[in-house]
């Protein structure tokens, strides 16, 4: 008999446990959910960086050569290869739960998973290459 | 191995306290007893007072999910022996306003479920002379998987993003709103896919995924959800078009 009891009109008294700003490192899999999300910063991030680079290109080899200078410095290096780690965690899960927001069907039989996310991860590697022959190449050809 | 086994269990009444507390029980730790008999012998045997739902006592009935050392369960496919030397810690489901003991509100689950109209929807019956719907392997294979959800609602409480944003209408429900939308029978699908692009609807959901994991039928609802964000997207590029759908 610790409180007076004070039910409210037409339904019981609840008890409503609130949820702790915490709740996501009680359990593995949520701590890898919100790594997930926060690897997006790093995607944003990129981005921006590839835009950049690809705004130097068009300007001229100096503004290209400038860009790269300002980017080899250690702790911008660093903070690459930390976007590198991150944006492969990132693209390996979201294509791994591809086939689970696609599930593709041809002639009435679903495509089984492997070869959804295996298309993906096709396309990744294409891009990448393709990426890199642009950039690489812009490099060695200066 | 010991032969008994401590049940630490919720214990909320209303009337006299004004949040939950734990109470303890010894009960036999059986081979053959799950999580369930184990309520039910505190029930019956040591205190009368204990309030939870139940009812089949095997998988189909949906009643008796619980929190099982913090993770959602249907307590009558939860073995004791699989829990020793114990305590195991039941408490009502979370994210749901509790009413008494392990028992939870379940109305807000029920309206959101039939917001997306979980039945056949026709523009137009057919007449009975007409014969019966004809459907191939290949079509009930589109939605058989989201048929065998049991409202059992474990998915709501494996879900974060439920327990921050309550209005969120939830795995379970967008299940059963993708089971019928995949149907060959309904014509519905318009209808929930409006319902569940407003606020409260599937773009609440962050893929979380655990609503999967928890699921103890095998449905997919992250999947289900997922398959309703694309819908939704390519709908929106359609109304875009010309002659598009509006």
């Amino acid at each position: 008999m610790s409180t007076p009891v004070r039910y409210t009109l037409h339904h019981p008294r609840w008890y409503r446990r609130p949820v702790s700003v915490f709740w996501w490192l009680k359990k593995r899999a949520y701590i890898v959910f919100v790594l997930r999300e926060l690897t997006s910063v790093f995607v944003a991030l990129v981005s921006v960086l590839t835009l950049l680079q690809v705004r130097a290109i068009l300007e001229s080899p100096e503004a290209h050569a400038a860009l790269m200078a300002r980017l080899a410095s250690p702790p911008v290096t660093g903070l690459l290869l930390v976007a590198l780690a991150a944006l492969v965690f990132h693209s390996v899960s979201w294509f791994n739960l591809a086939p689970r927001a696609m599930p593709v069907r041809l002639r009435g039989r679903r495509v089984p998973d492997v070869l959804v996310s295996g298309g993906n991860f096709a396309a990744w590697l294409f891009l990448s290459a393709a990426m890199a022959f642009l950039f690489l190449g812009t490099m060695t050809t200066r | 191995m010991a032969d008994t086994i401590a049940l630490e269990v919720t214990r909320y009444r209303p009337e006299e306290e004004s949040e939950p507390t734990f109470q303890t029980y010894e009960v036999p730790l059986r081979q053959d007893w799950v999580v369930l008999d184990a309520l039910n012998h505190v029930k019956d045997h040591v205190d009368g007072t204990l309030s939870y739902r139940w009812s089949c006592r095997m998988g189909v009935c949906g009643s008796c999910g619980m929190m099982v050392n913090g993770e959602p369960k249907l307590t009558c496919a939860e073995f004791l022996t699989d829990h020793a030397p114990g305590p195991i810690r039941v408490e009502p489901l979370r994210f749901f306003p509790v009413v008494r003991d392990l028992v939870v509100d379940i109305g807000d689950f029920m309206s959101k479920l039939k917001s997306v109209k979980p039945w056949l929807v026709r523009k137009q019956e057919r007449a009975i002379a007409d014969g019966e719907f004809r459907q191939t392997p290949q079509q009930l294979d589109t939605y058989k998987q989201f048929s065998m959800c049991i409202n059992c609602m474990l998915c709501y409480s494996a879900c974060p993003v439920f327990g921050l944003e309550p209005s969120f209408v939830g795995p379970a429900a967008i299940a059963l709103a993708r089971r019928y939308s995949q149907d060959s029978r309904d014509q519905g699908s318009r209808e929930r896919l409006d319902v569940l692009s407003e606020k409260g609807g599937m773009w609440e959901c962050t893929f979380v995924g655990e609503c999967s994991e928890a699921c103890p039928k095998n449905v997919d609802p992250a999947g289900a959800i997922q398959q309703y964000k694309l819908e939704g997207t390519v709908h929106w590029f359609k109304t875009l078009l010309p002659l598009g759908d509006r």
